[in-house]
């Protein structure tokens, strides 16, 4: 079995003079999560409305597991789960029959997706009212059966347009665990989104546009500490409080470490310098000091800084 | 296709235009009740006034109700997003939703057809059914499926479902006849281009003396009450009446112009 790929080639889309995306090159490769951000009308929306074959390029090509979305339409989406700009379902048809129609209409049989069904209706939470029209729902309860919808097939690759649009708390926590389910089960999974916190949690990488152009592409710890001059912004989640000026004092003492601040008290943010590489020996050191070290992750603040500093660039 | 269809039986839509077919079905009924004379003197002209008049715009209705919107509904309620993230040719969508408004709108001419037939059974016996009825049926059909096609070639034009679902209705309840109306009575042309023209034929059929040709006569006003004559071109005609043969050549040709545009035109959409 081949590995799950999405690539746009040169992909340019110009609403009359204005042009959405310019010569946009991006391939992704394997089983991942990528996040893809950029600031509101940078291009995001039309960059997955050409991959799946909703508008058309005025150049460029796009593909799907290596098909042409342009010229094989119905191949390429074959194996793609595609939700893009909250689409309304019928709403005369209860979530379990619009999951028919769409098993159906991929062609799964029958009797597949009657196991399959409930289980996408239970992983988006909505297996209560698996046979209530659509049409009286909440935003959010849309929203869950469109991210079901995009599942039913269980799709190899998955191109989601902020899913996590009007859903409460929860449902965006339900999101990102039903992605990073995804991720463990080799999935190729491209994901629009204005939320860092939820991009650091759950993509192994980001692609960052705006006007139309790929500002950058790479995995999220190696943007972190590339934008960051060198430095990775860490943070470090303790089990216990942590003692504020023991902690800090033996923490920053470590190796490569060029702060450490006390942000909450089981939350130590760590300025952070020297390759990925580096981090494993940080994390032992970390451990080493035996102060309930569970989690040591890329600060979201720190994309977002760099997600800034990139955006502010791209304006001079 | 079959889930569009569903949608369009379960819709309220479909319930009022059968209750509306119903309702004319109602009206006729009891008109034909008062001047029992005027209609019933035989089958063949019971039908021609009621069938031929009936059954176009009974067709028209339904392709209005069901085509008027069905594509620029997709757009204006973000449902064709739904669609078209699956793997399907873009036509097929077009195709499968053409088919589910095509049966939709046969079920309403049926419906009409039936409270006509039950009609004629009641005056003239169970078994009074004119042979002209297959063929008459078979034009309607075809009616039906040119208008139905020609609404959703409109359809495909608008991103708005409620501007083209005016547009068809305005057109075809009244700018068709108007322009027909124009080109006999002013222009005094053959208004062959028109399918309004052509679904003359529906009622035609019943004619004594039908005309099964592919050239349509004209009407001189002298020859009112007569038949149709040949046409004289130096004659002042006022009406025309399509041949059999030449309605249903004009409405297949609007049928396959109209669906092959409209497919055309679907295809170049863009979901933005
Ligand atoms: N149909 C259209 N006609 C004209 N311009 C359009 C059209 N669709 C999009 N645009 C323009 O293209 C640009 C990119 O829009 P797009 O929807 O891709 O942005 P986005 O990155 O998804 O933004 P957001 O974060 O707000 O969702 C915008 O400036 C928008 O105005
Ligand atoms: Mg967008």
């Amino acid at each position: 079995m081949t590995s799950p790929s999405l690539e746009a080639c040169s992909l340019t889309k110009r609403f009359g003079a204005f042009r959405a995306l310019d010569h946009l090159d991006l391939k992704l490769v394997g089983a991942k999560c990528v996040g893809f951000l950029g600031p509101n009308g940078a291009g995001k929306t039309t960059m997955l409305k050409l991959l799946t074959d909703m508008i058309f390029p005025t150049e460029g090509e796009c593909y799907l597991n290596g098909i042409s979305v342009q010229r094989e339409r119905k191949q390429a989406l074959a194996d793609v789960g595609v939700l893009i700009e909250s689409p309304e379902i019928y709403p005369s048809l209860t979530p379990r029959q619009a999951l028919e129609m769409v098993a159906d209409l991929r062609g799964i049989p029958p009797q597949e997706a009657k196991v399959r069904i409930p289980e996408v209706l239970a992983e988006v939470r909505m297996e209560d009212w698996a046979d209530k029209r659509v049409g009286k729902f909440s935003k959010g309860m849309k929203q869950r059966i469109n991210i079901a919808t995009a599942l039913v097939h269980d799709p190899e690759v998955i191109v989601l347009d902020e899913p996590a649009t009007g859903l409460d708390p929860r449902g965006m926590a339900e999101v990102r665990g039903i992605v990073r389910g995804l991720r463990k089960r080799n999935r190729l999974i491209f994901m629009s989104s204005h939320i860092l916190q939820e991009v650091t949690d759950v993509c192994d990488e980001v692609a960052l546009i705006d006007k139309g152009k790929l500002l950058f592409y790479d995995t999220l710890a190696s943007v972190t500490s590339r934008f960051g001059d060198g430095h990775t912004t860490l943070d470090a989640r303790l089990a216990r409080p942590a003692d504020p000026d023991l902690t800090v004092k033996r923490a920053g003492a470590l190796s490569g470490v060029r702060s450490c601040v006390v942000m909450e008290p089981t939350r130590l943010r760590l300025n952070f310098e020297g390759p990925p590489a580096e981090r494993e020996r940080l994390l032992r050191d970390l451990i080493g000091l035996e102060i309930g070290l569970v989690s040591l992750a890329a600060s979201e603040d720190a994309l977002e800084e760099i997600y800034l500093r990139q955006i502010s660039r791209g304006d001079l | 296709m079959k889930y569009q269809l569903r949608e369009y039986l379960l819709s309220r839509r479909f319930v009022i235009l059968l209750l509306l077919v119903a309702a004319i079905g109602v009206l006729i009924t009891a008109i034909v009740a008062h001047f029992r004379g005027a209609y019933v003197s035989d089958n063949l002209s019971f039908y021609q006034s009621l069938w031929g008049g009936g059954a176009g715009f009974v067709a028209v209705l339904s392709a209005v109700f069901f085509g008027g919107d069905a594509i620029a509904g997709e757009f204006q309620n973000r449902t064709g997003y739904f669609l078209m993230g699956l793997p399907l040719r873009r036509a097929t969508v077009y195709v499968g939703k053409y088919l589910a408004a095509l049966v939709a709108s046969c079920t309403v001419l049926m419906l009409f057809l039936g409270i006509l037939v039950a009609n004629g059974a009641l005056y003239f016996g169970a078994g009074a059914l004119p042979g002209q009825l297959a063929p008459s049926l078979a034009l309607a059909g075809a009616y039906l499926v040119s208008v139905l096609a020609m609404t959703f070639l409109l359809s495909s034009l608008f991103k708005n479902g409620a501007y083209s679902f005016v547009l068809t209705a305005i057109l075809f309840l009244a700018g068709f006849s108007l322009l027909q109306d124009f080109m006999q009575g002013l222009a005094q042309l053959q208004p062959w281009e028109l399918i309004s023209y052509a679904s003359q034929t529906i009622g035609e059929v019943f004619q004594p003396r039908v005309n099964w040709g592919l050239y349509g006569v004209g009407v001189k006003a002298a020859d009112v009450g007569g038949g149709g004559g040949v046409a004289l071109h130096t004659g002042n005609v006022v009406a025309w009446t399509p041949g059999i043969a030449e309605g249903a050549v004009i409405m297949m040709a609007y049928w396959a112009l109209t669906l092959f545009v409209g497919l055309a035109l679907f295809k170049q959409e863009e979901f933005s």
